[in-house]
């Protein structure tokens, strides 16, 4: 087992450092030219050149690439060309929020895709079954951004049952002012026993989350269909049902307990893609996250903070796909034996 | 692309003929439902000129005085923030999309494949190079790569096009690789070389044929995926500019009169979502249909 | 008659796969069911336990247990009789068991399913695995960890602890070694004996039924051509598929069995003797 584990290690951290070169790449040699833009449109060309002696652009390619990684691994991302600020630590002021969202929008959607597709496998080809299967597939077809902006139109502005925007709204913060202890919303909410104030986080998040959990949903329901359904012809489903159990629980228990591990794996999986999803839907919620940051990085072309924000979703990534190849081989002793 | 594991993945899946083929299509009423749907968008993209009420709408002409109309008999769609007809511009905006899917996927595949074919036929140290670089493209969640690159490449369609299809190119080479492999580890493919056959013919001949049928399946799933991913970078501002009726871009353009002008927002997102729905149900049917073991079925 | 089958028929479609016209299992017996793969024995289980339409096939006729009609019982009923009066073991026992549960966890739910306490479950569980001669923390393992022969063992032992009056054993001993078959077939023997069980032993191997059955039935294209007692109908078959099956058992010492197709004409020998051709229509027995 250890083996395996430092296997894998070494091959994310040959990721990594692929990773960091691929930014690298985007940044110098994709990108124009990053000192003309951090110098501003209106520079003059003496100035572009100081910009560029500034970021040090004016060496090598090589050291350029070895001194940022070295800014990388020391914690050094660069400057944000809007805020100003260090990228990392404006990561670290909006990963929280989005962490939240995406969180709760995944949980949302196992409550939801899992029983769903438990209907589906066991009543297969049927009604319910063709409907959860266009439901899955117009789940991940739905363009998130205008889902978002649906959602907010019906149940905000029309229908008043939900907030529009924000992580909590203003006055209640006056009166029940949150305290900052892990930078986690709700955990800091939770903690300090400031009920009031995790009910309008959890009022404030619905919507957004819902949106991002409507791919993540449509997914682990066909995937628990295929796995079930994999699983239910085989001889001990049979042997289950010889012993008297109920189809409910040959299915919800016996069968589902198999599809677990395919399904973990694809929850974790789908968590950076979810991260991702955030930037199109923060914006509109104006939830404070990277979602929002990017988006704003975006139009400022702020390059450091998008390439920021593009090697941190990277690095999560790469970690949670390390994380589920340890897990799934821990779980199951014939995946380390190949 | 994260995709639940498909049986199509199988070596040596075919397509059923006649009555098999009849009866796949009946227990499918889904692929049939997305198929006539993508055959409908096809004709309005090749038609536009002839479909639209307002052609010019489509493009540089703009009606001050007929901003922000709602739907009616004149303006089925209504009218944008400058005046021109929805209906027209989500009309013109078929040619646009599928378009760039269609392109987007020909560059993955014409660049993934013969490295595909490459890493799973030679082996060794080639598979290896191939699969760590794969590997580090693949880090990237496909929207965040093609984000970061259509960000820093001068914005417009074609850098959306490129910056995507540099992203999704991996995926096809990690599934032809596998496919390759296996088929390249076959006994009989020792036996052709033993006869002397030259590689490249056992390669067209005997490696892509079997290679192909998941192809199928994964390209014709993606569509809808890339169809997605444009239209988000587009509404990010990262992709088609005005006037191209771009949908993205007109969700994009019309957020922020959508509390009054629902109209502006909801069409362009209607037709995204319908034409990703219908290749989505394509490319699912496919793998169903293409599903080995239906063959089984009594 | 314990478990008594009248004019049982299992159909795919319009395709009948089993037509049975009578059959019974009587107290205490083991009555074997006989013949090659595909002649419809498994099916008849599958209908036994009602479970026939979970592979699509539609059951008729009358299956009656201790006088109660199985046919036409709602699923509910049904499920209180599998497991707690109707047991079966299946025959690849490493692919009986689901691998991501302990072997004890199915066995002890099971019992609790069909009314045991949880003390009660996890007594009578390690008393019928010392019944059939295994220790009782093997229920603590994964079906990955165990033999075949020691799964087989298990599925009997969760028979044992069920008290089920029937037992129907399909090919229990078909994937295990010869020596692990002695054992398992002498636990059979042992549930008859001890327990009063009745056993159906589903099988294509005559001599496993010969050993152990009371009596035998022989099953041909869904059909049952021949039944009684075992040492009757196996030592003197009335019918020629029966003595077909018999001749194809092979013995040892008894030289090479006789072909079933005419053999294709011999090359002449290098000494000009004409070949010995074989008699038409000389099929065994």
């Amino acid at each position: 087992m250890t083996v395996y584990v430092a296997r894998r290690v070494v091959l994310a951290a040959l990721v990594v450092v692929g990773v960091i070169i691929a930014t690298f790449v985007i940044a110098r040699v994709v990108a124009g030219d990053p000192a003309a833009t951090w110098a501003g449109p209106h520079a003059s060309a003496a100035q572009v050149a100081a910009a560029r002696r500034f970021l040090g652009l004016d060496r090598p390619p090589a050291v350029q690439l070895l001194s940022y990684f070295g800014g990388i691994l020391s914690g050094n991302w660069g400057l944000s060309v809007h805020t100003h600020q260090p990228v990392l630590s404006d990561i670290g002021t909006a990963a929280p929020a989005s962490l939240e969202l995406v969180t709760i929008a995944l949980i949302i959607a196992l409550v939801v895709a899992v029983p769903l597709g438990l209907v589906s496998a066991r009543w297969p080809g049927g009604l319910a079954d063709q409907a959860i299967r266009a439901g899955s597939i117009l789940g991940v077809s739905m363009p998130i951004f205008w889902m978002a902006l649906i959602l907010q139109l019906v149940f905000s502005q029309r229908l008043h049952w939900l907030p529009a925007a924000g992580e909590y709204s203003p006055s209640l913060l006056f009166s029940h002012p949150l305290a900052r202890l892990t930078g986690f919303s709700l955990i800091d909410a939770t903690l300090t026993g400031n009920w009031p104030m995790l009910g309008g986080i959890l009022a404030h998040i619905l919507l957004p989350a819902l949106v991002v959990a409507a791919y993540p949903a449509g997914l682990i329901a066909r995937m628990v269909r295929a796995q079930v359904l994999d699983t239910v012809g085989e001889t001990h489903i049979q042997m289950l049902r010889a012993l008297g159990f109920r189809e409910r629980a040959v299915f919800g228990r016996f069968a589902m307990k198999l599809a677990w591990n395919p399904v973990a794996a694809a929850v974790a999986l789908v968590f950076g893609y979810s991260l991702v999803n955030t930037f199109l839907v923060e914006a509109i919620f104006d939830w404070p996250g990277l979602g929002s940051y990017a988006t704003a990085s975006i139009a400022t072309l702020d390059t450091p903070a998008i390439l920021g924000v593009t090697l941190f979703i990277a690095l999560v990534y790469v970690a949670a796909n390390l994380i589920v190849d340890i897990l799934q081989a821990a779980l199951d002793p014939r995946i380390r034996l190949r | 692309m994260i995709e639940a594991p498909t049986p199509a993945d199988i070596p040596g899946a075919v397509l059923p003929q006649g009555q098999a083929l009849r009866r796949g299509l009946r227990d499918n009423p889904l692929l049939l439902v997305g198929g006539l749907t993508v055959l409908l968008i096809v004709v309005v993209a090749v038609f536009a000129p002839l479909l639209a009420p307002f052609p010019a709408d489509a493009g540089t002409a703009t009606h001050p005085f007929a901003v922000l109309k709602p739907p009616s008999a004149e303006h089925w769609f209504g009218t944008d923030q400058v005046g021109r007809d929805v209906l027209s511009r989500v009309i013109y905006g078929a040619r646009i999309s599928p378009l760039v899917a269609v392109i987007v996927l020909v560059i993955a595949c014409v660049i993934g494949v013969p490295l595909g074919i490459a890493a799973g036929y030679f082996g060794g140290w080639v598979d290896e190079v191939i699969m760590r670089v794969t590997d580090v493209f693949l880090a990237f969640p496909s929207l965040l790569l093609a984000l970061a690159l259509a960000a820093v490449l001068p914005t417009s369609l074609t850098s959306l096009t490129i910056a995507i299809s540099v992203t999704w190119w991996p995926w096809y080479t990690r599934l032809i690789r596998g496919q390759a492999a296996s088929v390249a580890g076959r006994p009989y493919i020792d036996s052709c070389r033993a006869l002397g056959i030259p590689r490249w013919r056992i390669i067209v001949r005997h490696v892509l044929p079997n290679s192909v049928t998941p192809l199928i399946v994964q390209v014709s799933l993606d569509f809808g995926g890339v169809i997605l991913t444009a239209s988000a970078l587009s509404f990010l501002g990262l992709g088609a500019q005005d006037p191209t009726p771009d949908w993205g871009l007109m969700v994009a353009e019309g957020q922020n009169y959508f509390t009054t002008a629902w109209w502006v927002v909801t069409f362009p997102g209607i037709a995204i979502m319908v034409t990703a729905f219908a290749f989505n149900l394509i490319g699912d049917g496919l793998r169903d249909l293409l599903d080995p073991r239906r063959s089984l079925l009594p | 008659m314990r478990l008594a089958i009248r004019d049982l028929q299992v159909r795919f479609g319009d395709r009948q796969v089993v037509g049975i016209g009578e059959f019974g299992l009587g107290v205490a017996e083991i009555v074997g069911l006989a013949g090659e793969s595909g002649s419809g024995k498994s099916m008849t289980t599958l209908a036994v336990l009602g479970l026939a339409h979970t592979v699509g096939a539609t059951v008729s006729g009358s299956i009656r247990l201790d006088g109660t009609e199985l046919t036409g019982l709602s699923q509910r009923a049904l499920q209180d009789i599998r497991g707690r009066r109707i047991a079966a073991i299946f025959q690849s026992p490493a692919m009986a068991f689901s691998p991501v549960f302990k072997v004890g966890s199915v066995v002890l739910r099971a019992l609790r399913l069909h009314g045991m306490s949880r003390a009660d479950a996890a007594d009578a569980a390690a008393r019928a695995m010392r019944q059939v001669l295994l220790a009782p923390e093997l229920l603590d393992r994964y079906p990955a960890q165990l033999s075949g022969g020691q799964l087989q063992r298990v599925a009997i032992a969760l028979a044992l602890a069920l008290r089920a009056e029937v037992l129907l054993a399909d090919e229990p001993t078909s994937a295990l070694d010869v020596t692990v078959q002695a054992e398992v077939l002498e636990l059979l023997r042992g549930l008859r004996e001890h327990e009063g069980m009745s056993v159906l032993l589903i099988s294509h191997d005559l001599a496993v039924v010969a050993e152990l059955c009371d009596r035998v039935a022989i099953m041909q294209g869904g059909r049952i051509v021949e039944q009684g007692p075992a040492s009757q109908v196996l030592s003197a078959p009335h019918h020629g598929y029966t003595a077909e099956l018999l001749a194809a058992v092979p013995r040892v010492g008894a030289g090479p069995a006789a072909p079933i197709l005419p053999a294709p004409p011999a090359p002449p020998p290098p000494s000009g003797e004409p070949p010995s051709a074989p008699a038409d229509g000389e099929a065994p027995g």
